[in-house]
């Protein structure tokens, strides 16, 4: 460890995206010393391709309030999502947007100037009565404008970044506490200790474990890769949410904010079939209910195109002017990836892996929580996730559309002031490093850097991809998916062969790449296991052989630890902060 | 049919080449590549050690801009149907390369921050919503969507020549986002620190910005403006 820098900070945040650079914006703000790692300048964080909007129950639309949101999350999460936190959110959803926009976010506008917000899935006031306009948009460039608006106002409160820096590996002591992560500078290979106080991650979904998947490639799940392998358990990844509007073929996402702005789905008999699936909210119905729609009308040879396997997703009569206007990269994206202008022909479409609903376990602080003496929900000292990487749960087992960025905005600033407290409250000095603090990840390194023969990194990576697409899709039968999971433990053996041709320190991708792989196929087996465990069917989790949810035996969280691919679980908080709980009912749109 | 591509690719890496170099590789398409950067992630199974970066592959993140026959543009947004058999990429022009494909793009970064990319009103914040009229909203249409992809301010000549003191097309559309913000009040301020004879006026209005942005914005249009807004301050 001679050669090896370490750099002291109050707190160190893994990940520049909507989350990460919400946290760091209050800690900057604050005066504490914090460091944001990011593998890639923090503007080309995924957060960026979020399109549809942020929601919040400002009312400038019609009659709304944090009730009705709350509501429709929880219903919207099949009754798996915690209902403190749920209640936490959607109560502070409407400060954080004001926030966001006194910040300079570029949000749409009403002609009495307020924030323009418009209809997403799932969405309604009253309890389920009406659709209500609740997403904040800006055109259906939402999440480039809030990313390129938090990377604004850092620069300005003078947040240190560490630009093409990937996290390796967590550093925790025998206590159990976290001290820290290595990093790895890729344009020269330098590696270095970031101590800290408080170590977030904020590192994003793994959907890039599918083959069809609307994310960036830099989403490999290495915050989740890094827990498991510092012995965190992952918390609900059997649930993954299937986007109902990926570009067919393209996998590339085309917003909800279609649908919002009056865009319907159709089948080859040129039906808008929603309105059979649900009556009341139609194509506007929470996105596992439409997915699975789509997959039926497509399995029962309703299918469109010469194989009959897309939908079709239709804005034509929305007329030019209101598409260029509200929709206009919507646009952009049907030429580019589908060769269509929308304004006159539909756009095939097909359910596409789109984020991931579980994560790191974490309390509404941001704090992760894993089970210790009998505690479920004990706190890891130092250590805490937010946003896709972590799960708090307000998602459950289907997300709400617009309900993740609201997500990595309200935690990423919760997160924020728990650790200014934090800090304020243990002025001692930092917690010593275990000597061993950086052997793990110099083996692998040493071992990668060395490697004679094996396999090429990418090929693991892609069979990893076809074995989850194949074995933890839409559709799930007991038998699909224990194959699946005989798979991708053949595949976990592969992982440490991978061969690394290319040796060169500087900008080295390909040793990126392989490191990714190492993360990949943790959110892998944790998606696997946790899944063909599961005996019920909740939200994005749609197990043929036991068609029904079971509140009984199954309201309640899974926990996958690495070691021994042991799983447990903890019940899930029906206990909202302040109002009434919210009973599970039968979910009918 | 196969479609068999020549690709030609600029590559060096400081840690074993003397010089940068060409290499030419062959590509066979099996038609399920779309786009350029298809083709680039297929040639890196062939060949590991070609350094180039990329994410979202949908041209919003701005990661994969490179010189592509000539022209600055996204890889990811590059038809291939739309290029020809031959193809030669060189990393982006006028700024220090990293390796191969990867430039150093801190000079771009640091014009970005010259400009104080960033809303300005320090007035006490309403409990709400600053209110803003739709027409005040619209003005901010072409300006705010930039990705920073950095296409256009490498393909501008005044650029290559002062890239310390030139802020460039990119920069310069931000600084006009903010000073046409019905929200922002620091427009005197900002203008001041424009007001010199490289910031602004070194662009000639050759309008290579314009041709190559990815996202179809128009940086001379803005520059203009921000001429003219200059200019009336001066008099």
């Amino acid at each position: 460890m001679a050669n090896i820098p370490t750099l002291t900070f109050d707190a160190v945040i893994v990940g520049g995206g909507g989350a990460g650079m919400r946290a760091s914006l209050q800690l900057a703000q604050e005066g504490l010393k914090v460091a944001v790692l990011t593998k890639v300048f923090p503007t080309r964080s995924h957060t960026v391709a979020a399109q549809g909007g942020i929601g919040a129950s400002l009312g400038n639309m019609n009659d709304d309030n944090w009730h009705y949101h709350f509501f429709d999350t929880v219903k919207g999460s099949d009754w798996l999502g915690d209902q403190d936190a749920i209640e936490f959110m959607c109560r502070e959803a409407p400060k954080v947007v004001y926030e966001l926009e006194h910040m300079g976010m570029p949000f749409d506008r009403n002609p009495d100037g307020t924030i323009y917000q418009r209809p997403f899935g799932g969405h309604t006031s009253n309890y389920g009565e009406a659709p209500v306009q609740r997403a904040c948009a800006a055109a259906d460039r939402t999440g480039h404008a809030l990313l390129h608006t938090l990377y604004q106002n850092n620069l300005r409160a003078g947040t240190q970044f560490f630009v093409e820096w990937i996290a390796l590996d967590l550093i925790r002591d025998a206590d159990g506490d976290v001290l820290g992560v290595v990093g790895m500078f890729l344009e020269t290979g330098e590696l270095a200790v970031f101590q800290a106080k408080a170590t977030l991650f904020a590192t994003g979904g793994a959907g890039r474990i599918y083959a069809a998947s609307t994310n960036a490639y830099i989403n490999t799940g290495d915050g989740l890769g890094m827990a498991a392998r510092a012995g965190i358990p992952l918390q609900d990844m059997e649930f993954w949410q299937f986007h109902p509007t990926g570009v067919a073929g393209a996998g590339v996402l085309l917003t909800e904010g279609c649908r919002g702005e009056g865009a319907v789905l159709r089948n080859s008999k040129g039906e808008r079939f929603m309105e059979r699936y649900a009556p009341n909210l139609k194509d506007l119905a929470p996105r596992d209910f439409v997915s699975r729609s789509m997959d039926q009308e497509i399995k029962e040879g309703r299918g469109c195109g010469p194989n009959a396997d897309y939908i079709l997703l239709d804005m034509t009569h929305l007329g030019e002017a209101e598409i260029m206007k509200r929709l206009p990269s919507v646009h952009e994206i049907g030429l580019n990836f589908a060769n269509v202008d929308c304004t006159q022909e539909p756009i095939p479409v097909v359910p596409t892996i789109h984020y991931q609903m579980g994560g790191i376990p974490t309390n509404i602080h941001g704090q992760v929580v894993a089970p210790k003496d009998g505690n479920p929900n004990a706190v890891v000292n130092g250590f805490y996730a937010i946003g896709e990487c972590s799960c708090v749960s307000v998602h459950g087992a289907n997300r709400l559309g617009t309900n993740s960025l609201l997500d990595l905005i309200v935690f990423g600033k919760a997160a924020g002031e728990h650790i200014v407290e934090q800090v304020r409250k243990s002025p001692a000095a930092h917690k010593s490093l275990p000597a061993d603090a950086m052997d793990k990840t110099l083996a692998r390194l040493s071992r990668l850097d060395n490697s004679k023969s094996g396999e090429y990194a990418q090929d693991i990576a892609n069979d990893i991809r076809t074995t989850m697409q194949a074995h933890a899709g839409v559709f799930r039968t007991q038998k699909i998916m224990d194959e699946g999971v005989t798979k991708i433990l053949e595949l976990d053996k592969r992982v440490p062969h991978i061969h690394l041709k290319d040796n060169s320190q500087v900008f080295n991708t390909a040793r990126i790449e392989a490191l990714e792989v190492e993360n990949l196929i943790e959110a892998a087996k944790a998606t696997m296991l946790s899944a063909a465990a599961r005996k019920e069917s909740r939200g994005a989790h749609a197990h043929n052989d036991c068609p029904e949810r079971d509140d009984e035996n199954w309201m309640k969280h899974t926990l996958w630890f690495k070691d021994g691919n042991r799983l447990d679980y903890k019940p899930v908080q029906m206990k909202p902060l302040t109002v009434d709980s919210i009973p599970p009912k039968k979910r009918t749109f | 049919m196969t479609d068999v591509r020549t690709i030609e690719v600029y590559r060096y890496d400081p840690a074993k080449d003397e010089a940068p170099y060409m290499q030419t590789y062959t590509l066979e398409l099996d038609g399920s590549e779309r786009m350029l950067l298809d083709a680039l992630i297929k040639l890196k199974k062939q060949d590991e050690t070609l350094s180039f970066r990329r994410s979202c592959r949908e041209g919003i993140c701005g990661s994969d801009g490179m010189n592509v026959n000539g022209k600055n543009g996204l890889a990811c947004l590059l038809n291939l149907n739309h290029l020809p058999k031959r193809i030669v990429i060189r990393p982006l022009p006028g700024l220090p390369v990293i390796r191969d494909l990867v430039v150093d793009m801190s000079m771009f970064y640091k014009q970005y921050e010259k400009i104080k990319p960033y809303l300005i009103n320090d007035t006490p914040a309403p409990a709400k919503e600053r209110l803003q009229s739709p027409e005040e909203r619209e003005k901010l249409d072409g300006l705010y969507e930039c990705i920073l992809c950095a296409c256009c301010s490498t393909s501008c000549p005044s650029f290559w020549w002062n890239p310390d003191r030139f802020i460039g097309p990119s920069g310069l559309l931000q600084a006009y986002r903010f000073l046409i913000d019905s929200r922002d009040q620091a427009t005197e301020e900002r203008l001041a620190n424009l007001d010199d004879p490289f910031s602004v006026f070194r662009c000639h209005g050759i309008q290579n910005c314009v041709a190559v942005c990815p996202k179809g914005l128009n940086p001379t249009k803005a520059i203009g403006h921000i001429r003219n807004m200059l200019l009336r301050r001066a008099t």
